[in-house]
């Protein structure tokens, strides 16, 4: 127990005892943990409580609160413990929690840094800066109210941050006659709900935190209960080092260059372990090289594992500046300039997409574009909402576009290398945090195997200039009859085409995809990407896809030379698409037996600019399709006539 | 419910040398991303823990920034020799400001009271030096569990071009990722001890085994009693008031400042583990000893709002 920390080491301690004591303490690990609800729940008085209870308040400390008690204290007579982890004047005369702040207790077993959080939704960036950083989370509820909207919030928000362990803390329960039956109706509650998140651990517990009951010492009153007290699990729960599972990675923060025989690459450990000999990459380049020497803060060692901050020195001259991530060669990282990711405003002005931004994400800095927000996410309810910008404590799922090809891992594999942050331009302020889901489009830049047989030698055999004719518009609009016309038409000229067709598509190569959000930009992603490969085989390529969204199509196109993606826009009328309604599946959506459905729950972003508009109400089908013949022919994609025509 | 197996069998890193890597990480961050950083060098024991962070996370090189030390010229003789041979002894360079205005008009702790020179020795005296070499970003030794308002300050606190902190309009700071952005004339002080505690502190001196001015260390030194506080007689400017007496006894000093509010603690502990040894039945704060944080129990956050560190 804690209080072992002060109290039996009297000022009669023997010497070996203090001894032992010291070397106790250099063994001893550390455990960041946040704790979060609202002042109502009583979390300012658990944290007082757990200080109170560890010693950790000093006499003149207790001076001070009990002054204070008697000017701002909201239990009468009692010293307020709460006020004794409320630190500015400001919330202290408001009574409420703004920041969050950082306290420190230990006992034999561990350090403890508590981030102390606000609980109100206008604080969920507070609260995600908190969570950030903690390897657990305390969520408070009031046992006479059981779990609230907030407790939903709060335990999203844990683990949308990467929080894998829970503690939830029942407290007020001396204010509901210590009832085993309501503590046990909401621990059901919260395990019911949380089985939906990737907690690795979830603990509940009974307390009254203003009493002390559980929290360090056994409630007398709670005899029912035989699990651990907040501290004793605070002590012993497990916390697996995660990131060192996972493979090498070593964001380069600085190139010690002390003389020309020493070059140097300084970082901490982001993932994994380093051996002297191991073959290490540089992301951005794809270069290689060995590792010669490792210095630890301890000096030379032979192996450095997560966590440290090393300087590494390589067996080759190679280039590598600040920014680089150094990995494992066998386990790469993705390189890429575009990504999707979760992303938590924290500013007063809202995020408009295609602003650009400063992202830092570990020491490398780049500009970023928030390409399309694909959805906000309601952090009470979960639901998602559509949105066009994003205000202040607003979370969404957004794709990001940047000005540079970047090397991170997915969030979930490492908080390090998938997190960043942005910053506003013009003042400075960090205004966004962001936790990578994916890369949306890899990096170009990296180990394309050169081939002999190239795509214009291709192209030029079959006589025609690839390209990707992009068939887009609402479901029923007529893309796929129009298509499969000018398939036709080409093939009766000797063209070597193919046509990917949204709905066959989904019966095969994306069969494992859904229709959410992210699963549409992957469904698109891979088809963008066979697109490509069949246009770099020399085919003229028809893809026939809703293809709703603007940001995917430009996905698309950036992934062809210029000149070869053709936009085609079948610019039909909503209400002309429904009175056709071909295979009923308007009348379904409308009915809410389809979600998600283009043109009615999900929205159509009609191109811009595309290459080819067509309007195909009241007229021949064979009419239409001609027009794409045309285009085809006065841009020189179809050359020399081979057969037929 | 409770998932306790993880798979993994290598131990965690241990509290102190996941504090070093933190700090060391925080360091190196200013480094590269500021144009003309400096670290301010207090003499002390936290100033003494930053500053051999510094040299292992730099080394084979030496820090990429000089030393600053603010001299109020009120300093315990024993800080100023320590200073000197610990810039030599690491071959840095330290640069030494004093108000000079300050010292024009004889400002003293006896003569204009604690606050009057806190005020113009230190937190104007310090402005004047940021101002005077143009240093974008200042490494402090402050630490969260000193004080309440420092509990909430950022590892990378952002000031105006006049210095002041603003503590209801702080950066978000999340991670590791440090927002190092700043216009011509704000700055950043960065505080890498900023999750220490004060055992930890001396439990790595401990280990580390790095210098420490002596004070620290029991001894027998001349004190006398002045408004509850045993202040230390460290040179003639120090008058012996009526009612007075200079006593000899074992003291020591749990942090460092100017001498005349500076309070001693009665002690035997004359050696680093005596010394982590009497922490473990400490029952005052640290800052206790301070003159200056007794005004009123939000003088700090008031103070760093102006400017000091």
């Amino acid at each position: 127990m804690s209080s072992t920390d002060t109290s039996t080491a009297t000022s009669t301690a023997p010497q070996e005892a203090v001894t032992d004591y010291i070397l106790a303490q250099e063994q001893k690990d550390q455990l960041r943990f946040l704790t979060c609800g609202s002042v109502d729940d009583g979390k300012s008085t658990l944290i007082g409580r757990l200080l109170f209870d560890t010693k950790l308040i000093f006499e003149d400390q207790l001076a001070s609160l009990e002054k204070d008690s008697r000017k701002h204290g909201t239990v009468g007579e009692d010293i307020d413990l709460a006020l004794l982890v409320d630190g500015l004047e400001a919330e202290r005369e408001q009574g409420i929690t703004i920041d969050v702040a950082y306290r420190f207790f230990a006992t034999d077993k561990r350090k403890f840094i508590v981030a102390d959080t606000p609980g109100h939704e206008q604080y969920t960036r507070n609260m995600a800066t908190g969570a950030s950083t903690a390897d657990l989370a305390v969520l408070l509820v009031d046992a006479r109210h059981g779990l609230m909207v907030q407790t939903r919030r709060h335990a999203f928000i844990a683990s949308l941050l990467g929080i894998r362990h829970v503690v939830l803390a029942v407290n007020k329960i001396d204010l509901v006659d210590f009832s085993e039956e309501r503590f046990n109706e909401i621990k059901s509650d919260f395990e019911t709900f949380a089985a939906g998140f990737d907690f690795e651990s979830l603990e509940a517990i009974p307390m009254s935190a203003r009493y002390g009951d559980n929290v360090t010492g056994r409630g007398e009153k709670m005899g029912w209960y035989n699990g651990p007290t907040l501290l004793e699990h605070l002590e012993g729960v497990q916390i697996g080092e995660h990131e060192l599972a996972q493979p090498f990675r070593l964001p380069v923060q600085w190139v010690n260059r002390p003389n020309l025989d020493f070059r140097g690459y300084s970082g901490t450990i982001a993932a994994g372990s380093v051996q002297v000999g191991d073959e290490l990459v540089v992301s951005a380049s794809g270069k290689t090289s060995k590792v010669d020497q490792i210095l630890t803060p301890q000096g030379e060692a032979p192996l450095a594992r997560a966590g440290e901050a090393v300087t590494i020195t390589l067996e080759d001259e190679i280039d590598i500046s600040r920014g680089d991530l150094l990995a494992a060669a066998g386990s790469r990282p993705d390189v890429a300039d575009q990504m999707a990711a979760h992303l938590i405003w924290m500013a007063e002005d809202a995020l408009m997409p295609g602003r650009s931004y400063i992202m830092k994400m570990g020491a490398k800095t780049v500009t970023a574009t928030v390409t399309e927000i694909k959805h906000k996410i309601n952090v009470n309810s979960f639901e998602h909402v559509a949105g066009k910008q994003l205000e202040l404590n607003e979370i969404a799922f957004c794709n990001l576009a940047l000005a540079a090809p970047v090397a991170f891992d997915p969030y979930e594999a490492n908080r390090t290398t998938g997190s960043f942050i942005l910053i506003d331009r013009v003042t400075n302020a960090t205004v966004g945090a962001g936790m990578v889901w994916f890369a949306l489009r890899r990096a170009t830049n990296i180990h394309w195997q050169a081939l002999e047989v190239d795509k214009t030698a291709r192209a030029d055999s079959l006589g025609q200039k690839p390209a990707v004719l992009w068939f887009t518009g609402l479901s029923g609009s007529g893309k796929s009859t129009i298509a499969s016309i000018v398939e036709k038409k080409l093939h009766l000229e000797g063209r070597h085409t193919y046509t990917l067709d949204g709905d066959n598509v989904r019966h095969g190569l994306n069969k494992d995809l859904g229709f959410t959000d992210v699963d549409r930009v992957e469904n698109i992603r891979r088809v963008g990407e066979v697109a490509r490969l069949f246009a770099d085989a020399g085919l003229i390529t028809l893809v026939s896809f809703i293809s709703p969204f603007r940001s995917e199509r430009q996905m698309a196109r950036e992934q062809l030379p210029q000149g070869e993606f053709i936009e085609v826009f079948v610019d039909t009328p909503l209400e002309e698409c429904k009175k056709r309604d071909p295979k009923g599946l308007y009348a379904k959506a409308e009915a809410g037996e389809i979600k998600h459905f283009t043109g009615i729950s999900s929205p159509y972003e009609a191109p811009e600019n595309p290459e080819l508009r067509l309007e195909n109400v009241g007229k021949d089908p064979e009419d239409v399709a001609e027009e794409v013949i045309k285009y085809l022919r006065e841009n020189g994609y179809l050359l020399a006539p081979n057969a037929g025509g | 419910m409770d998932i306790t197996a993880t798979g993994l069998t290598a131990e965690r890193l241990s509290n102190l040398r996941r504090l070093e890597a933190e700090s060391i990480h925080i360091i190196r961050e200013v480094a590269a991303e500021f144009r003309n950083p400096v670290m301010l060098y207090s003499i002390g024991k936290d100033s003494g823990v930053m500053l051999h962070l510094a040299m292992k996370a730099f080394y084979p090189s030496k820090p990429p920034f000089p030393l600053l030390h603010v001299d109020t010229t009120w300093k315990f003789r024993d800080m100023i020799t320590f200073r000197d041979e610990t810039a030599k002894r690491l071959g840095l360079d330290l640069l030494v400001h004093t108000n000079p205005e300050g010292l024009e008009k004889g400002i003293g702790p006896f003569s204009h009271g604690s606050s009057v020179h806190t005020h113009i020795m230190k937190t104007e005296a310090l402005k004047q030096a940021l101002d005077k070499y143009g240093f974008d970003a200042a490494f402090g030794g402050a630490r969260r569990d000193e004080e309440k308002s420092r509990a909430k300050e950022r590892v990378f606190s952002f000031r105006n071009a006049s210095h002041g902190w603003d503590p209801k309009n702080q950066r978000p700071e999340l991670w590791n990722v440090y927002n190092a952005r700043v216009a011509k004339g704000e700055s950043i002080r960065a505080f890498p001890l900023s999750n220490w505690t004060e055992l930890d502190i001396w439990q790595y001196i401990l280990t580390e085994d790095i210098p420490m001015v002596p004070l620290y260390l029991a001894a027998k030194r001349p004190v006398v009693e002045r408004d509850g506080m045993l202040m230390m007689v460290d040179d003639e400017r120090m008058e012996i008031q009526p009612g007075e007496e200079v006593m000899e006894k074992m003291v020591r000093f749990r942090t460092l400042g100017c001498y005349p509010l500076t309070g001693a603690i009665e002690s035997d502990a004359d050696t680093l583990e005596a010394i982590v040894k009497e922490m473990l039945i400490a029952r005052t704060s640290e800052r206790s000893g301070r003159l200056i944080d007794h005004d009123d129990s939000a003088s700090m956050e008031k103070k760093k709002r102006e400017g000091y560190f």
